[in-house]
């Protein structure tokens, strides 16, 4: 068990459960979000118990935070390694021929999550803290009511982030695509049900950051 | 020197265990101060370097190949004989041997072929304890298919790559010795000499291939594993790089060259496609189970489909002349590889040829796909009128049981064997003939041993489909590591052989010379100009029928190819490199001699047995006709040139199995 | 058929290296790419040039010796063959090819198109066997009997020819299909299980210091391999690899 971390499967395994984590956050995010587009009531409701309910705030919340950071960390030096591995690239490679294009540019792809993660930290996570722990008010109501809803709806006002959120959720999209089935495969799960699989993927893949944009779309065009 | 085969008194049964019984052992403690080396690391080669190591002797091996899985025993496709009688039809030890005398045209030596048959039963549970994955039926058990020449289904076999599981399964236990290191392994490394001290094989000299530096290796005892010399016709089924050097130097060196004229051409290979043609491939004999082998009956079918005007498929049954199942009504298309090829070549002769050149037969699967079809149809419950659906059936069936031949010959001619007849014709596969060896594998130099195909000793003038990959591994895995303690209970107190003594520095600098001559000779022509010429040479002169005539001015015409090789040679480069040109230049070197001496067994040889067919000693059905004061082995002596060497008779007695006829009417 | 042919030479290991192009006119659509190659070679030769140095033996797609990555891609455009097999009706008149040796800092070059596949071997002696002497006492043949769809999948598994094509075609240069192939022949045997533990960790082990790079699971190995080893042996190595690190 010691040194797991430093073979090239436990890095792979490693990378697959920080994947898994990262898809089920991704997932409850969105159900949480959708909401929003329904009934602006049970969205700051449910907002308000992620925020405030400790078990969500305390343990989840840092678990998640570490999840990103060594996703990406790992990513990060898998490439590097990678790279390490072929000093001479070769005059023609035809990539096209054998993979997807999702497969080889994870770290792109990946690259621009982490670009459009910063961004939505500034505009969402930070104010967040700042309200709750450094200002100190955990009611999280503004003007005698929630305020979740207003502040999620004037976000999307302007369209220079509504574009950036689009091609942030793309990305994601790509990502997924290859991330979801690689995940199974590094974990060990390839048998009968891995097509199903591999669909339930694409459709995961596709359809929770297609979501997201629909959500943004709604807030930018409905308010 | 008078030949010696010590074959073991007592009956022919009890033979081997009375051998193993008696003969000399070193003790673990005293294996560990002996050296072996191992040149060669096929099935043969492989399989003796990890049993000697797991023994406890310290072993070199070597092989020109980047490494020992991708020697050419690799490429055997169809299976390997076992007298287990799984399928209880009858086989026993006896039956195996029987079918090997028989199969070798009564030219091999009863005892060795007896003990070959009698530990062919251990080959099978051996590989299947290293986890080499023989096809199995569905209750689990092995399964065996048939192959030529014989009664039984005695095969076993893993898909069409039987030859590739049961080499990876040596390598790996060489591997495991190489891990422990107990071989010490010698990648891409070429053996140029054989080094001959008091009387005795004490050492090699090798070439690095990577670096070109000529090495000194010392040790107790050389095993030879590297094989035949089909390559001296340059298109065979063999590896590009296969070659005769390594049994050829130590032919100049005192070990006598037996039966080289032995050759076995196998009746179904890819068609030569052109000039630019570098080898051939071999399609599985065990396709002869299911194929049927045809030429039209009347000439004009022929020239229409020469000229492309008709399509063998178009050719009705009656117009049809399946020529094996005509001439041999109890073996059919599954008589040995000798009748095939030699059937194959007279029908093309009287041209009936059905490619451009003139050189091609059928082999039909047609039939066999019908006959699955419908079987499967009834298994299923299906309607076995249904024409369309019968053939997808059997094309199914057909394709679990040769699938990869079938994708391989599409690959390579572009045409759907599924849908249209293969083409197939004979080529040049495997040497019967190699380094003469006792019942010890032991060559008439001291210390000096021959296993697998670079010997001589069990297929006589003709091998049985599925033998060779027993022989090599009956060699390499239960004969030699026991015989060869004998030899070396006498070195126990020898101590390691120095290798800078004289006859090392004779033996580097004789290789040295050599290489300098190549390199510095300037010539005209590269290497391949003068191999091709000395492969048609053989081909057409030494090749599936031989007369007095045509093998004289093959001596003649070979011996002059000699001469002017090395007078015209080009070998571009520098000797300290890379430089494959320089191996190969060696390697035909050897060739052109070796293809002189083979001329000469050939003619000197007046009948026609298995492989070696003289035109003027057949029945007058065209038969090989064998003669009783030939039954004997050839092992011929260096003096100088090829045609000064001096011929030894090892004559073969048979008191266990009658010598008869062989017929496969 | 004109080709242009764009191929690496390098004089040996120390050497830089560069592609050079060559012309060659006659090429007949039946040749084997590397009978293409012994035609250029001889013309090399009578030109008094040293000839293109590539890996060859069976020419029959199974020994593994052939090795170069034709316009971009292990083994050439074709499927499931290796370089050996590819015919030259593969290609058109007038086109221009890449030929370049398999790229891997694994798998360091010799010269020209020849590159050193040690490690492999090196990954083989680590845990490549199941450890059975040479008795003639081994227990019969058929005294396990082996599902046949187990059997059929670990002789799947066992026809890796190793090429090196997986790790040349990686982008990460990964060798995880070449080893799993072996991991999952021995696993999937009764006769395997003994060892299962120690073979996996210590072939893994030996993959990593040999310098090879990290499965990523794009897949272009599986398509890319002559004998079309699969992707679900990975999955089974990662199985049998996590299984002996939590049991170890």
């Amino acid at each position: 068990m010691s040194g797991i971390l430093n073979s090239s499967i436990g890095r792979k395994f490693a990378m697959a459960l920080s994947a898994f984590f990262l898809m089920i956050f991704i997932l409850q995010h969105f159900a949480i979000n959708i909401l929003s587009v329904f009934s602006s009531e049970t969205f700051n409701e449910a907002s308000h118990f992620m925020g405030t309910f400790w078990a969500v705030q305390f343990i989840l919340q840092p678990v998640l935070i570490f999840g990103v950071i060594f996703h990406f960390v790992m990513g990060f030096v898998l490439e590097i390694r990678n790279n390490n591995a072929r000093k001479v690239s070769y005059a023609k490679n035809n990539g096209r021929a054998n993979s997807s294009w999702m497969s080889r540019n994870m770290i792109w792809s990946g690259g621009f999550i982490l670009v459009f993660l910063i961004i939505h930290f500034i505009d969402f996570w930070i104010p967040e803290i700042n309200t709750k722990y450094i200002v100190g008010d955990m009611s999280g109501m503004h003007n005698g009511e929630y305020r979740y809803f207003h502040e999620l709806q004037e976000k999307f006002i302007p369209i220079w982030r509504v574009a950036l959120y689009c091609v942030g959720f793309i990305f994601l999209a790509l990502h997924l695509l290859h991330g979801f089935g690689s995940a199974f495969q590094s974990v060990g799960a390839n048998n009968k049900y891995t097509r199903a699989l591999q669909g339930f993927g694409k459709v995961y893949a596709i359809g929770i950051p297609a979501g997201f944009i629909f959500i943004a779309l709604y807030h930018h065009f409905v308010h | 020197m008078a030949l010696d085969s010590k074959i073991p008194q007592g009956p022919l049964a009890d033979k081997w265990t009375n051998h193993k019984n008696n003969i000399n052992l070193v003790n673990p403690a005293n294996k560990r101060l002996i050296d072996v080396i191992v040149v060669g690391t096929g099935l043969a080669g492989g399989s003796a370097a990890a049993t000697l190591a797991e023994l406890g002797y310290n072993v070199k091996a070597f092989c020109f190949q980047d490494s020992p899985r991708r020697a050419h025993s690799i490429a055997a496709q169809g299976g390997i004989n076992a007298a287990k009688n799984y399928q209880g039809d009858g086989d026993s030890t006896y039956r195996l041997f029987y079918d090997t005398v028989k199969g070798g045209d009564y030219r091999s030596r009863e005892a060795n072929v007896y003990r070959l048959a009698e530990v062919s039963a251990n080959i099978i549970d051996q590989c299947v304890a290293q986890g080499v994955p023989f096809a199995r039926d569905y209750g689990g058990l092995l399964d065996n298919r048939s192959f030529g020449g014989v009664l039984v289904s005695r095969t076993f076999y893993a898909k069409g790559q039987t030859g590739q599981q049961l080499l990876l399964g040596a390598y790996s236990a060489m591997n495991r010795q190489i891990g422990r290191g107990k071989i010490k392994m010698y990648n891409r490394h070429e053996m140029l000499d054989v080094v001959i001290v008091d009387g005795k094989a004490r050492g090699i000299i090798t070439r690095n291939l990577v670096t070109g530096e000529i090495e000194r290796h010392s040790a107790h005892a050389v095993v030879l594993g590297t094989g035949g010399y089909g390559n001296v016709f340059f298109l065979s089924t063999n590896a590009m790089g296969s070659n005769v050097t390594a049994a050829w130097k130590a032919h100049k060196r005192g070990a006598y060259f037996a039966n080289p004229c032995y050759t076995q051409i196998h009746p179904t290979c890819i068609p030569v496609s052109g000039d630019h043609q570098s080898k051939l491939t071999l399609m599985s004999e065990s396709l002869r189970n299911d194929g049927r082998i045809w030429v039209p009956k009347h000439k004009k079918d022929v020239e229409a489909i020469r000229n492309k005007t008709l399509k063998p498929t178009d050719i009705k049954e009656e117009d049809r002349d399946y020529y094996l199942e005509r001439r041999y009504p109890a073996f059919g298309n599954l008589v040995p590889r000798d009748v095939a090829s030699r059937a194959a070549k007279e029908r093309c002769d009287a041209g009936y040829g059905v490619n451009a050149t003139g050189e091609a037969v059928y082999l039909d699967f047609a039939s066999a796909i019908q006959r699955y079809g419908k079987e499967q149809a009834h298994v299923k419950g299906l309607d076995e009128n249904d024409a369309t659906l019968v053939k997808k059936l059997g094309q199914e069936v057909v394709k679990t049981k040769y699938g990869n031949l079938f994708q391989m010959y599409e690959k390579i001619v572009d045409e759907n064997p599924y849908e249209t007849p293969m083409m197939i014709y004979p080529a040049v596969h495997y040497t019967m003939g190699g380094l003469w060896v006792d019942y010890n594998l032991q060559t008439t130099i001291p210390g000096l041993y021959a296993i697998g195909e670079a010997n001589f000793s069990d297929h006589g003038a003709n091998r049985l489909g599925a033998s060779a990959l027993m022989q090599g591994l009956a060699d390499g895995y239960f004969v030699l590591p026991y015989t060869i303690g004998d030899y070396l209970s006498n070195d126990i107190r020898t101590g390691p052989i120095a290798t800078d003594t004289k006859e090392f520095e004779e033996a580097e600098n004789k290789v040295r010379s050599e290489i300098e001559h190549f390199i510095n000779n300037n010539g005209t022509k590269p290497v391949d100009y003068f191999h091709k010429k000395l492969g048609k040479i053989m081909w057409n002169k030494c090749g599936m029928a031989r007369n007095e005539k045509d093998l004289k001015s093959a001596i003649d015409e070979i011996s002059q190819l000699r001469q002017e090789f090395w007078k015209d040679v080009r070998v571009p480069g520098d000797a300290n490199e890379f430089n494959e040109e320089l191996a190969k230049a060696g390697r035909v070197a050897d060739f052109l001699e070796l293809g002189e001496l083979f001329a000469k067994d050939a003619l000197v040889r007046e009948e026609s047995a298995g492989g070696h067919f003289r035109e003027e000693y057949q029945t007058e059905e065209g038969e090989a006709m064998r003669r009783k004061e030939f039954q004997f082995v050839s092992a011929w002596e260096h003096k100088g040139e090829p045609k000064d060497a001096v011929l030894h008779k090892e004559d073969l007695v048979y008191q266990n199995i009658e010598v008869k006829e062989r017929s496969y009417k | 058929m004109n080709l242009t042919l764009k191929i690496w030479r390098q004089k040996n290991a120390n050497d830089k290296g560069k592609m050079v192009d060559y012309q060659i006119s006659d090429v007949s659509p039946d040749m084997s790419f590397l009978e293409m190659l012994d035609v250029l070679n001889t013309q090399l030769i009578e030109k008094g040039e040293e000839p293109v140095a590539f890996d060859h033996d069976c020419r029959e797609g199974i020994c593994g010796s052939c090795s170069l990555y034709i316009n971009g891609e292990a083994h050439g455009p074709d499927r499931l063959i290796t370089t050996c097999q590819l015919h030259m009706r593969k290609f058109k008149d007038g086109d221009t090819i890449y030929i370049e040796p398999w790229r891997a800092k694994a798998f360091p070059v010799i010269k020209d198109l020849i590159v050193d596949r040690g490690a492999f071997d090196r990954i083989q002696h680590a845990g490549g066997f199941i450890s059975v002497n040479t008795s003639g006492n081994t227990q019969d043949a058929n005294a396990i009997p082996i599902e046949k769809a187990s059997a059929d999948a670990a002789f799947d598994a066992a026809t890796c020819i190793g090429c090196g094509a997986c790790v040349a075609s990686c982008k990460n240069s990964s060798a995880m299909l070449f080893v799993s192939a072996k991991v999952s022949q021995f696993a999937l045997l009764p006769q395997g299980q003994v060892e299962a533990t120690d073979r996996v960790l210590n072939m893994v082990n030996q993959m990593d210091a040999e310098g090879f790079g990290n499965c990523t699971n794009t897949g272009a190995c599986e398509v890319e391999c002559p004998k079309g080893i699969s992707l679900e042996n990975i999955a089974r190595m990662n199985r049998e690899y996590l299984k002996a690190s939590f049991k170890g």
